[in-house]
Formats: structure tokens, C-alpha cells, sequence
């Protein structure tokens, strides 16, 4: 505990007296900090979880954006500026992960210790997914009237948040094997009711 | 909410006020406009008749020179040659794009110009497009000056949100050299969502549709308590009321082609053509229809339009427009059916045709009572005040093209996507493709194609010192990093060994580093002088900063010291606010050392003491003032 409580403590760039590590500003000059390496739960100040509510992620987002933004700096010296960039940069990257299901399971995953690779498919599983997507995938090709497209569209998306239910059951109960799979699973679901969607706003905007 | 408005450090400057005026310029195609915002009220400065357009037009003397606004614009029948409009169709574009827009540029290009930078040749002289845009901003900035009876030297400047690096390198330098610090370059649909969303308390998803005279923007905003958020963002670059009156002034020249029978035109017909045919395309959007006479050289040419016939003429441009707001309502991930109003901005969207396409696109009325005209100065300059004075809104937009690396084969490797938001920093990984290969050539491009001969090119820049390895075995990492004016930074690492590039992307098409001094020594701004300022301006601010850092600290943990020790420390804080009141840089800097050296006990007693203090487990909470406090 004493050994953590030290590596809390870092000298803040600008007054150069103690400040917490995770601090965005120094309580004692009030100098904006650098945005440290804390995963992006912490940095939105919300619980390590797959089932977010995404309003109050984004209240979160906003409110620390207000604080951080550059253009809160632009009358500051030039390491206040830089450092704001990059603070503002790393809010941008936790809220883009987190407000997506897909890149939060895989992130969330990830911070447990159980990285799902979403750029490869090798195993027998895959296989059956593989197949069952080439299915569902043909059948969009081949519907060419709105209202099959629609259809399609709407069972694509009902899969996906199937697929999302599913995630956070398997993670709460910490099976993350099962978790990874289906993380894989909704890569796959997600990209075919994208497809969808765009084949339906395709086909509704003819004329 | 709970958490302050203002943190300790975020207080509006002390010194704000011996700084100069902070204004917003909506720089355009056709009319430039400027604003200024006290205490969040907004003014459009205007000339001595009431008008707030400034014709982004300028004539270039025999002489030497220079006039710009309705004045030069007056020139353009009298003498064409001397006269550039519409400069802002070759921000940031180069020789080998002006294929595209062949014959639809009313200017003569100086064709011996080799690579780089497009060159125009006006009145004898040879200019680039920063340095006429410099010429109309430094109007702009006097005539805010004159308004104000102030002097300005800081502008937010909007450029169109699909306006690509190259574009917006090229505006941030021509405010540089009319003297003008850029505060931030903002986006204009969201100059204009910011002033429609604050003056009616506006929230929920709105679409703004910009048609000026040159470029078409579309974005998608969230607006919230203050926050505007850009969800998705698209347009053309060169797409605009200019493309119209090309279109109508080619039917006319061809009509005059006809009633006298010759068939060289001349370039005075063709700018008086054009001339002709943006008033009659603008005379119809309040008419059905209408007859105007073309002379030139004492020949006069009889010509009649109807609005159907215009419409007939305008509606392969107005049905870009629809694709673009389609695609964008998509890449927002939203229905048309929540975006809850839409603003309409730019002058061609008074024409009949454009607003029954938005309502059909939108499927509702565009909300009226909003001057298209004026509303992205406003906006600008709102933005102007908030960054100088401070301010509770906050815009948050996004990269209007996705960026990406040439790989093997001319394919484009994207590194950050379109409508991410900003900033933003990304990195990929690439490796050698050859045995002991000790260089990487890296060529950044930007666009949505998949081929790299199909985006913008916009830097090529080589990685050396990769150490001989095997073909596949370098890593090495490419972080693209985009600031809030939406401007590029590349730097490549190599990560077995650290090799590092870093180059803030000079745009292929864009001006040197050593062309822009020369163009500021040029340019009335003095030169040596603009730079130093700026220099001393930097070193004050940082030293002001280090002297209320020691301040606070000292205030929190004087105990720590003697009452010698005490003296000596305030002694040097007087000499650091001596010399920043000198006006010597060099002075600053050296009492800054000694304040850093006068402070080092000082500073090594406190961490002393939080250290000891977080051990007993004391201290933590209250420095870990920040996360978490905002809901
Ligand atoms: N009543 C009208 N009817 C049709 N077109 C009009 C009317 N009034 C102005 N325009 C057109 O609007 C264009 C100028 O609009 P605006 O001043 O908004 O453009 P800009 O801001 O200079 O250009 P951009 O934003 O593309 O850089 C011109 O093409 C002009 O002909
Ligand atoms: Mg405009």
C-alpha cells in the first residue's frame, strides 16, 4: 500500500510540488497535468463494465471535454496547450472505444486479461460463423425488393443486440471464453446489419 | 453539475487586455465578412452603406496598388486582367489539380511556375493564392481596426469543413501574413451551428446545409447545453453558386456566339459573361424570368432566361448536394427523421431550387429567419471571444477525410477515418518488404478512394537509419496526430532502435518555409518584428505562468522555508516581472533559469513532504482533485 501510495505522487510539471499521478490539474498552481496511461474507464471517471449506459458516458465525455479541450488553453503557454491536446486527444480515444459495443467488449476483454484478435478467424467455431454469415450475406445479395432488405435489416439488428446480451451475460459470469467468441460473433453480425441498413437507405432513396 | 466553471488555472488571463482584438472572419469564395463578440453579443462590422459582405475580390494596380472589396470587384469589366476573384478555389491546390477545374477559373495561371504552388499573373506580377487571400484578409483586419479604433491581431478564420490539409495550411499562413495570429481555424457549418444553437437555446440533432459561392459543406451536429457536437461532416470543395454561373454563362456566350456570328471569345466576354449570369441567376430566385444584355467592345449581345430554364441548368449541381447529404445522414448513423431543423447557410441557398431540394432531402422546412450570409462571421467571432475571454460552450468536431499511408501496390492504407473526432492522435505499424532495407519512403494521403492516385497527396517524406534486418522484421510506427484546426502532424519511429521522423506536414502544394519568410519580409507586416513579438508574446506567457505556479505553491507551503529563504525566492520573482515588463526576451528566459534554480530546495522539500504525507495515507484524496467530478 505504501509502495503504491508513492507512485501516486509525481511532481507537477509547473510548480514542481506534489500532485496525484491520475490528477488532471495541480491542486496547488492549478496547471493542467498530462493524461497519464489510466485505461479508459477511469479516464471517464465510470465503473470497468461491458453494459454502459450511454448517455451518462457521454455526460462524462462532455463534462471532462469542457475541462481539457485546447480550446480552453488557446490563450496558455505552449506546454499548457500541448498538454491539453493530448489530454483531449485520450478523451477522444476512451469515448470512441467505449460508446461502440463491439470495441468495448474487445477493450474490456483486453483489461481482463483475455485479448479476442477481431483481424483474424482460425478455429472451428469461426468456421460455423463463417458459414452462417456467408448464408445471411447471399440471402441480403439476393432480396431485391425493399421490403426483404427491410426484413433483413431488422433481423440483422435484432442479432446484434442478441449478440450484445449475450456478450455481457458471459462476462458477468467471467466466462470470457465464451465472451471472446461472441465478441467475434457481433464483429461479424454488426458489419452484415451495416451492410443491410445501407442496401435498405440504397433501395428506399430510389425514386 | 457540479464541478467549477473555472479551475484555478483556467481563469481568463490577467493580461488579456494589452493584447489586441480578437475578431471572426468568414473568409469566402465570393464575400468575406467580419465580426466581433463582447461579452458574447455579436456585431458585423460594416462599411459606410450598412453592407457586411466584403467581395472577396481584388484588384492589383499598375502601380503597385492594391484594392479590395466592391471597389475591386467594380474593376472587373474595366479591367479584367488586373483582377482576381474567387481565389479560394486554389487554397492549397496545385498545378495538376487545376485540370479539374479547367475553364471554370476566372484567372490567368503563370504557367512557368514549375511544381508546387499555382501561381496567377496578374497586373505583371506573379502571386499565389495565400498572398491574394493575405490581401483580402489584411482589408478585412483593417477595416475591423478602423471599426474598433483598436488594434486586431488575433482572428478565428473559418474554412469549409471539407477543406483538406492543404487547403487549411495555406489559410492558417495567409493570416500569418496579414499580420493576423490565428486563434483557430473553425469549420463554417459549425461557425454557423455555434450562432444559430446559442441565440435560440437550440438542442437536439441539426443538419446545416452551407452552399456559398464556391464550396458545399454538410454537417450533422448534437447540440447540448453548450456542446456542439459535429457527428458527421461532408461537401465539395469545388462546388458552389460559381459552378451555376458557369453553366448559364457558357449558354450565354454561345447565344452571343450566334447573334454575331464570330466565334472567338474574348476574355472580356467571358467575364462579363459570367458577370451577367450571377445576376441573372440571382434576379431569379425572385422572378420567373428575365432579359439581360451583354456588351463588350460596343457590340451588344440580347439575352433571356427563365427559372425553369436556370433550374434546368443548376440541377446536376443542386443534385450533388442531395448524394452528399445522404451519404452524411448515413455516416452520422442517424435517420433523417430525428435531425430536428435545418440551418441553411450561404448565398445560393436563396435560390428555390436548393430549398426545395433540402425540404425534400430533409423532409422539412429549413428554418428561415437566419441571415445565410452573415451567420458563420458570428459564429466565428463568438468562437473569437470564447478562446480569448473564455467561455461554458465547447466545440467538438471531427477530420472531414479519412488520412492514410501508400502501401505496396498504390493502395491506401487508412490511419484515421473519416468523421473522427479531433483531436486525435493514431498509429499504424508497417515493415520493410526487403532484405537490409535501411530506408522507408512514407507518402501521406487523403481522401475516401482507394487508390493513392485518386486521394490528395499530401507529404512524401523518407525514414532513414532503419538497421539492417531482414525483410519483415523493422517495425515501424507511423502516428498521425490532427490538432483542433484540424491540421496534420506525421512522425514515423522505427521501435527496435527509436529512429525518429517527425514532420509537421508541409502540404506537396504548399508554401516552404523559406518562401513564407521571404512573403513576410514582403508583406507590410514587418517581418523581423511580427516574429519577435510573437517570440516575446510566448516567452511572457510562460513566464507569467511559472511565476503564479511558485506564487500558489508558496501560498500552500511557506512553512517549508526560512524567512531568508522566503526573500530570496520573492527577490527573483520581482526580477522575472522586471524583465518581462523590459520587453527582453533574452532576459526573461535567464530569470526564469533562476527562478527554476532559486525554487529546486523548495520544490524537493514538497514532494518531500506529499510523499511523506501519501504514506500516512493523507494527502491522496486531496490531490486527486479531478476524476469523476463532473456528474
Ligand atoms: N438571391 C440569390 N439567388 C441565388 N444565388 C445567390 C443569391 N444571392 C447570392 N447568391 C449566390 O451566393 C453565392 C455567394 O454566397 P456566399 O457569400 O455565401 O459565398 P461565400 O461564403 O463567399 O463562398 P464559400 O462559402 O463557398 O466560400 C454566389 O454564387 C452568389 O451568386
Ligand atoms: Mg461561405
Amino acid at each position: 500500500m505504501n509502495a503504491s501510495a508513492i507512485a501516486t505522487i509525481v511532481p507537477c510539471w509547473s510548480c514542481k510540488g506534489p500532485v496525484a499521478a491520475r490528477a488532471l490539474f495541480c491542486s496547488t498552481c492549478g496547471a493542467v497535468q498530462g493524461p497519464g496511461s489510466i485505461d479508459h474507464f477511469t479516464r471517464l471517471g465510470i465503473q470497468p463494465t461491458f453494459d454502459i449506459d450511454l448517455e451518462g458516458l457521454e455526460k462524462q465525455y462532455f463534462g471532462f471535454q469542457r475541462r481539457l479541450h485546447p480550446d480552453r488553453f488557446a490563450a496558455k503557454s505552449g506546454k499548457e496547450k500541448a498538454l491539453s491536446q493530448a489530454q483531449a486527444t485520450s478523451l477522444n480515444e476512451a469515448y470512441e472505444t467505449l460508446k461502440d459495443p463491439l470495441r468495448r467488449a474487445a477493450y474490456l476483454l483486453n483489461q481482463l486479461g483475455h485479448p479476442v484478435d477481431l483481424t483474424a478467424c482460425g478455429t472451428i467455431n469461426d468456421r460455423e460463423l463463417l458459414m452462417e454469415q456467408m448464408e445471411k450475406r447471399e440471402a441480403l445479395a439476393d432480396s431485391t425488393t425493399a421490403e426483404q432488405v427491410a426484413k433483413l435489416a431488422m433481423q440483422a439488428e435484432s442479432e446484434v443486440i442478441a449478440c450484445q446480451c449475450h456478450i455481457s451475460a458471459a462476462i458477468n459470469a467471467s466466462n470470457l471464453e465464451e465472451a471472446g467468441h461472441l465478441t467475434i460473433r457481433l464483429k461479424y453480425l454488426a458489419k452484415l446489419a451495416e451492410e443491410a441498413r445501407a442496401k435498405k437507405s440504397r433501395i428506399t432513396r430510389l425514386p | 453539475m457540479l464541478f467549477q466553471l473555472h479551475e484555478p488555472g483556467e481563469t481568463p488571463l490577467p493580461h488579456e487586455s494589452d493584447r489586441g482584438l480578437a475578431i471572426g472572419i468568414d473568409l469566402g469564395t465570393t464575400n468575406s465578412v467580419v465580426a466581433v463578440a463582447s461579452d458574447g453579443q455579436t456585431e458585423v462590422l460594416r462599411d459606410a452603406e450598412g453592407k457586411g459582405l466584403i467581395p472577396s475580390v481584388v484588384y492589383y494596380g499598375d502601380d503597385g496598388s492594391v484594392v479590395v472589396g466592391q471597389d475591386a470587384r467594380r474593376m472587373i469589366l474595366e479591367e479584367p486582367d488586373h483582377v482576381v476573384s474567387s481565389i479560394k478555389r486554389l487554397m492549397g491546390r496545385g498545378a495538376a489539380d487545376l485540370k479539374t477545374l479547367a475553364g471554370t477559373l476566372p484567372f490567368k495561371l503563370d504557367t512557368a511556375a514549375d511544381g508546387g504552388m499555382v501561381r496567377l499573373s496578374v497586373a505583371g506580377r506573379t502571386l499565389t493564392p495565400v498572398e491574394i487571400s493575405a490581401d483580402i484578409l489584411r482589408a478585412v483586419r483593417i477595416r475591423a481596426e478602423l471599426a474598433q479604433g483598436k488594434t486586431v491581431d488575433r482572428a478565428v478564420v473559418t474554412v469549409p469543413a471539407y477543406f483538406d490539409d492543404g487547403a487549411r495550411t495555406a489559410t492558417k499562413d495567409a493570416a500569418r501574413l496579414a499580420g493576423l495570429e490565428v486563434l483557430r481555424l473553425v469549420n463554417e457549418p459549425t461557425a454557423a451551428a455555434l450562432a444559430y444553437g446559442l441565440d435560440n437555446a437550440a438542442e437536439g440533432l441539426y443538419a446545416v446545409y452551407d452552399l456559398g459561392g464556391g464550396t458545399f459543406d454538410v454537417s450533422i451536429l448534437k447540440m447540448e447545453k453548450g456542446v456542439f457536437q459535429v457527428k458527421a461532416t461532408g461537401g465539395d470543395a469545388a462546388l458552389g453558386g460559381d459552378d451555376i454561373d458557369h453553366a448559364i454563362a457558357e449558354r450565354f456566350l454561345s447565344e452571343r456566339v450566334k447573334e454575331h456570328g464570330t466565334e472567338i471569345i474574348t476574355e472580356g466576354e467571358a467575364k462579363q459573361a459570367l458577370a451577367a449570369a450571377r445576376v441573372a441567376k440571382e434576379c431569379l430566385s425572385g422572378r420567373q424570368d428575365g432579359s439581360w444584355v451583354i456588351e463588350v467592345d460596343g457590340k451588344p449581345s440580347h439575352h433571356t432566361l427563365s427559372r425553369a430554364q436556370l433550374e434546368d441548368l443548376a440541377t446536376p449541381w443542386v443534385s450533388r448536394t442531395e448524394t452528399i447529404c445522404r451519404n452524411v445522414i448515413e455516416d452520422a448513423g442517424i435517420g433523417v427523421s430525428e435531425i430536428q431543423g435545418v440551418v441553411l447557410v450561404g448565398g445560393s441557398t436563396r435560390m428555390p431550387l436548393v430549398r426545395a431540394k433540402v425540404k425534400a432531402i430533409f423532409g422539412r422546412e429549413p428554418l428561415a429567419d437566419i441571415n445565410p450570409d452573415e451567420v458563420v462571421a458570428v459564429g466565428a467571432a463568438l468562437q473569437a471571444e470564447a478562446l480569448t475571454a473564455g467561455s461554458d460552450t465547447l466545440l467538438l468536431d471531427v477530420t472531414p477525410l479519412s488520412l492514410g499511408i501508400e502501401t505496396m501496390g498504390g493502395i491506401v492504407e487508412k490511419v484515421i477515418p473519416r468523421n473522427t473526432p479531433i483531436p486525435v492522435a493514431m498509429a499504424q505499424e508497417f515493415t520493410t518488404y526487403q532484405d537490409g532495407q535501411t530506408a522507408m519512403s512514407i507518402h501521406v494521403a487523403q481522401g475516401e478512394r482507394e487508390m493513392v492516385d485518386q486521394c490528395r497527396s499530401l507529404a512524401r517524406f523518407v525514414l532513414r537509419g532503419i538497421p539492417n534486418m531482414a525483410a519483415g522484421a523493422a517495425r515501424i510506427r507511423v502516428t498521425f496526430t490532427v490538432d483542433a484546426d484540424g491540421l496534420l502532424t506525421v512522425s514515423a519511429r522505427e521501435a527496435t532502435t527509436g529512429t525518429e521522423q517527425q514532420v509537421a506536414v508541409k502540404p506537396s502544394y504548399g508554401l516552404t518555409e523559406d518562401e513564407m519568410a521571404q512573403m513576410l519580409r514582403d508583406s507590410l507586416v514587418n517581418a523581423k518584428d511580427d516574429m519577435a513579438t510573437r517570440l516575446f508574446a510566448e516567452t511572457a506567457v510562460e513566464a507569467r505562468r511559472s511565476v503564479l505556479a511558485v506564487q500558489a505553491a508558496l501560498k500552500v507551503d511557506q512553512d517549508l522555508l526560512s524567512a531568508d529563504e522566503r526573500q530570496a525566492i520573492d527577490n527573483v520573482i520581482s526580477r522575472v516581472e522586471e524583465t518581462i515588463a523590459s520587453k527582453d526576451r533574452d532576459a526573461v528566459t535567464a530569470s526564469m533559469e533562476d527562478l527554476e534554480a532559486a525554487t529546486k530546495t523548495f520544490a524537493e522539500r514538497r514532494m518531500d513532504r506529499g510523499i511523506r504525507e501519501a504514506l500516512a495515507g493523507m494527502t491522496v484524496d486531496k490531490l486527486d482533485n479531478a476524476l469523476g467530478g463532473d456528474t
